[in-house]
C-alpha cells in the first residue's frame, strides 16, 4: 500500500467562515496504481491533491492522517514536509505551462532546483538527458527559455522535472486539459510509461475528463462537493457505476458516434451546494433523482464490493 | 446563407512586422439555413480567426465572405450594424465577457440601448423574458444579479439569450462549452440543437470531435489554417480519409474503446514544420506518397464522394 489517507478534512479559511472543501476523505492507493480523481470544478479535487504536498493558508488542516509507504506524512507541518517534497511526493501543478521560471534557461532552473534539495546537477544530468529522450525532447531545450517551447513541450518538460528524483507519489493536476487531443494522448501515455518504468510508484491523476481516465487510469475516485462519492476499478466505474452522481455524470458524456437527433443526452439539473455552509446529510441530495428520507443523514464511504467503495444509502442494501 | 470563398488572413509578425503568419489560408465552405457546421482543429489552426472574420471583428486579407448575397467586408456604419443584428457570436470564456463591477444583465441593456432605443419598458421586458425562457433560464434567477453570483453555465446561457434578443439568423459559437462542467455542458449543447430546429444556422467551433459529431451534420477539419477535409459528419466520422483526421479520431479519448497500443507522436519542432513547401500536414504525415508529390505544392480540395472533400495527394490519387 503506497498511500493511505484517513479521514482527511481540509477547510479554507475565509472572513465569512470555513469553506469545507474536503471532508472525511479516506482511501488507499496501491503500489503502481494510477488513480484518476474526477469531479466537476469546485468539488475539492485540487484541494485534495495540494493538501498532500503543500498545505498552506488559506488552507487549514482540520483532521486526518496520511501515510506514505508505511511512514507518516506530516502534511500539517510545512517545515517537516520539506524533506518529502520533490523526493517522495511530487506534483505537476495545474498550470504546468507557467510553472517554469521565465527568466531562467530551463537547464539553469533545474540545476537551481536540484541544488536546493542538495542534489548535484552534474550527477543528475545523465539521467535527466535519458528522460528527455523518453519524453521526446531534444537535449537542446536545457539551453532554451520556456517561451521558446510550445505548450505540449513545456508540459512534458515539467513532467520530466517533477519525476526526476523518482518520487513515490506523483500528483498530476489537470495535465492534459489545456492540450489538443493528439498531444493529450502523447502526454497521457508518457505519464503511464513513467509509471511502468518505475520512475514514480503511484500517480493521482486529477482531471474533469472521465474519458481520458478510462484510457489510462487503473481506478477512479469520483468526488462531489468536497466528499468522496465513489472509488472503484476503472471498468466498474465506467460500465457499472453505483453512486447516482457518477451514473448521471457518465451518461451525460457525448460519445463519438452519438447524435442528438438519435439519442438526446441529458445533463444533471441543479447546481452543487455552496461549501461555506453545506447542507447536512448527503450533499448530492438536492440533485439526486433517487433521494429518500435516509439521505438527511450523511452516508459513510463504505466498501460494497471488493475494491468498490461508495457513499450512498441506496447501495448499502437492507443490512445497512 | 453564409458563404466563404477563398478566405485568407495574414498577420504581420516579428519586429516591424517583417514576417508573415498565415492564420487562415484559402478557406471555402458554406453554411445553409438551419444548418450546424462544426469547425474542428487544434489550437493555432485558425478556427477562432475564422469566427472573428465572419463576425467582422477583423478584416480579411483576401477572399470574400458573402451573407445572403452581400459581401460583408464592404459593410460599414449602418449596414454593418444591420449585419450584426443578424449575425452574433458567443465566446469561450463566459466569465471574462462580463464586467464584474456591473450587474450581469447589463449585457442585455446594452443591446436595448444600441439596437432598440425606442422600445417601451413592457415590450422590452416581454422580449427579455421570452429570450431567457428560450435558453432555459428563469428571469428571477439571473436578472439583477452580479456575474459572480451566477454559474458558468448560467452566464454562458445569458450570453446566448443576449444574442437571441436580436433577430439573429447565424450564430458563431466559439468553444462555448469547453469551460463548462460536464454536467451542465450537455444542457448548453442541447440548447443549440433546439435553436437550430427554429431555423438558426450555427458555426460550432470546437476541438472536441465527439461534441462536433453530436450536434452537427457538416464538419470542417482545419489544420494550420487550411481545410484538410470536410463534408457530412456521418461520412467524416465513419470514413475519415485524410491522415490528420484519422490521427485525430484515434486520439479522441472514448468511453467505449481504449486507445490502441500505437504510439502517439508528440508535436514536431517548429523548424521541421516550417521547412515544408507542400502539403501543410506533410511534416507530420505518417503515410506520405512515395513519389514526393506531398512536398510540392498544396493538394487541392477534391470531392472524393458526394458531400465529402479531402485535400490529400494520396487520397486524390486513388
Amino acid at each position: 500500500m503506497s498511500l493511505r489517507v484517513e479521514n482527511l478534512s481540509v477547510y479554507y479559511q475565509t472572513l465569512r467562515g470555513d469553506v469545507r472543501a474536503l471532508e472525511g476523505a479516506s482511501f488507499t492507493l496501491a503500489d503502481g496504481e494510477v488513480m484518476g480523481l474526477a469531479g466537476e470544478s469546485g468539488c475539492g479535487k485540487t484541494t485534495l491533491g495540494n493538501s498532500l504536498i503543500r498545505l498552506v493558508p488559506p488552507m487549514r488542516f482540520v483532521a486526518g492522517s496520511v501515510q506514505l509507504d508505511g511512514r507518516e506524512l506530516p502534511i500539517q507541518d510545512t517545515e517537516r514536509m520539506n524533506p518529502f517534497r520533490f523526493k517522495r511526493v511530487s506534483i505537476i501543478p495545474q498550470c504546468a505551462m507557467c510553472a517554469l521560471n521565465p527568466t531562467r534557461k530551463i537547464g539553469k532552473m533545474i540545476s537551481e532546483l536540484l541544488e536546493s534539495r542538495k542534489v548535484s546537477f552534474k550527477e543528475a544530468l545523465p539521467e535527466l538527458k535519458r528522460r528527455l529522450d523518453l519524453a521526446e525532447l531534444s537535449h537542446d531545450v536545457l539551453n532554451r527559455y520556456p517561451i521558446e517551447l510550445s505548450g505540449g513541450m513545456k508540459q512534458r518538460m515539467v513532467m520530466v522535472l517533477s519525476t526526476l528524483l523518482n518520487p513515490s507519489l506523483l500528483i498530476a493536476d489537470e495535465v492534459t486539459s489545456a492540450l489538443d487531443v493528439s498531444t493529450q494522448k502523447a502526454v497521457a501515455q508518457m505519464l503511464v510509461g513513467f509509471r511502468d518504468r518505475e520512475f514514480v510508484k503511484s500517480i493521482i491523476f486529477i482531471t474533469h475528463d472521465m474519458s481520458i481516465l478510462y484510457q489510462i487510469a487503473d481506478s477512479i475516485l469520483v468526488m462531489y462537493a468536497g466528499k468522496l462519492a465513489e472509488k472503484a476499478p476503472t471498468d466498474a466505474i465506467i460500465h457499472a457505476p453505483r453512486h447516482p452522481y457518477s451514473r448521471l455524470l457518465i451518461s451525460s458524456l457525448p460519445k463519438v458516434g452519438a447524435k442528438y437527433s438519435e439519442k438526446r443526452l441529458a445533463g444533471i439539473p441543479g447546481n452543487p451546494p455552496l461549501l461555506l455552509d453545506p447542507p447536512a446529510g448527503c450533499r448530492f441530495r438536492e440533485r439526486c433523482p433517487v433521494a429518500f428520507e435516509r439521505c438527511l443523514e450523511a452516508p459513510p464511504f463504505r466498501e460494497v464490493e471488493p475494491g468498490h467503495f461508495v457513499a450512498c444509502w441506496k447501495e448499502f442494501g437492507t443490512h445497512a | 446563407m453564409l458563404e466563404l470563398d477563398g478566405v485568407s488572413k495574414v498577420y504581420r509578425v516579428g519586429t516591424f512586422g517583417g514576417k508573415e503568419l498565415r492564420a487562415v489560408s484559402n478557406v471555402s465552405f458554406r453554411v445553409g439555413d438551419g444548418e450546424v457546421v462544426s469547425l474542428i482543429g487544434e489550437s493555432g489552426s485558425g478556427k477562432s480567426t475564422l469566427g472573428k472574420l465572419i463576425l467582422c471583428l477583423i478584416s480579411t486579407s483576401s477572399g470574400r465572405i458573402v451573407f445572403n448575397g452581400a459581401d460583408v467586408s464592404t459593410l460599414k456604419g449602418g449596414a454593418l450594424k444591420e449585419y450584426r443584428r443578424k449575425v452574433q457570436g458567443v465566446f469561450q470564456d463566459p466569465f471574462s465577457c462580463y464586467n464584474p463591477i456591473f450587474k450581469a444583465d447589463r449585457v442585455l441593456k446594452i443591446i436595448r440601448h444600441e439596437f432598440f432605443p425606442g422600445t417601451r419598458d413592457a415590450d422590452w421586458n416581454n422580449k427579455v423574458n421570452s429570450s431567457l425562457e428560450a435558453v432555459g433560464l428563469k428571469p428571477e434567477h439571473v436578472l439583477d444579479k452580479f456575474p459572480h453570483q451566477l454559474s458558468g453555465g448560467q452566464l454562458q446561457r445569458l450570453l446566448i439569450a443576449r444574442a437571441l434578443l436580436l433577430d439573429i439568423r447565424f450564430l458563431v459559437a466559439d468553444e462555448i462549452i469547453s469551460m463548462l462542467d460536464a454536467s451542465t455542458r450537455i444542457d448548453v449543447l442541447n440548447l443549440l440543437a433546439d435553436l437550430k430546429s427554429r431555423g438558426l444556422a450555427i458555426l460550432f467551433i470546437t476541438h472536441d470531435l465527439s461534441l462536433g459529431y453530436y450536434i452537427s451534420e457538416k464538419s470542417v477539419i482545419l489544420y494550420r489554417g487550411c481545410v484538410v477535409e470536410m463534408g457530412s459528419s456521418e461520412r467524416l466520422y465513419h470514413h475519415p480519409l485524410h491522415p490528420y483526421t484519422r490521427v485525430l479520431m484515434a486520439s479522441v479519448p472514448r468511453l467505449d474503446r481504449k486507445w490502441g497500443a500505437d504510439h502517439a507522436a508528440a508535436e514536431l519542432p517548429e523548424e521541421r514544420a516550417a521547412l515544408s513547401a507542400g502539403c501543410v500536414y506533410f511534416p507530420r504525415c505518417p503515410v506520405p506518397t512515395g513519389d514526393g508529390s506531398c512536398a510540392q505544392g498544396t493538394p487541392a480540395l477534391l470531392e472524393v464522394e458526394p458531400d465529402h472533400w479531402v485535400a490529400c495527394c494520396k487520397a486524390n490519387q486513388t
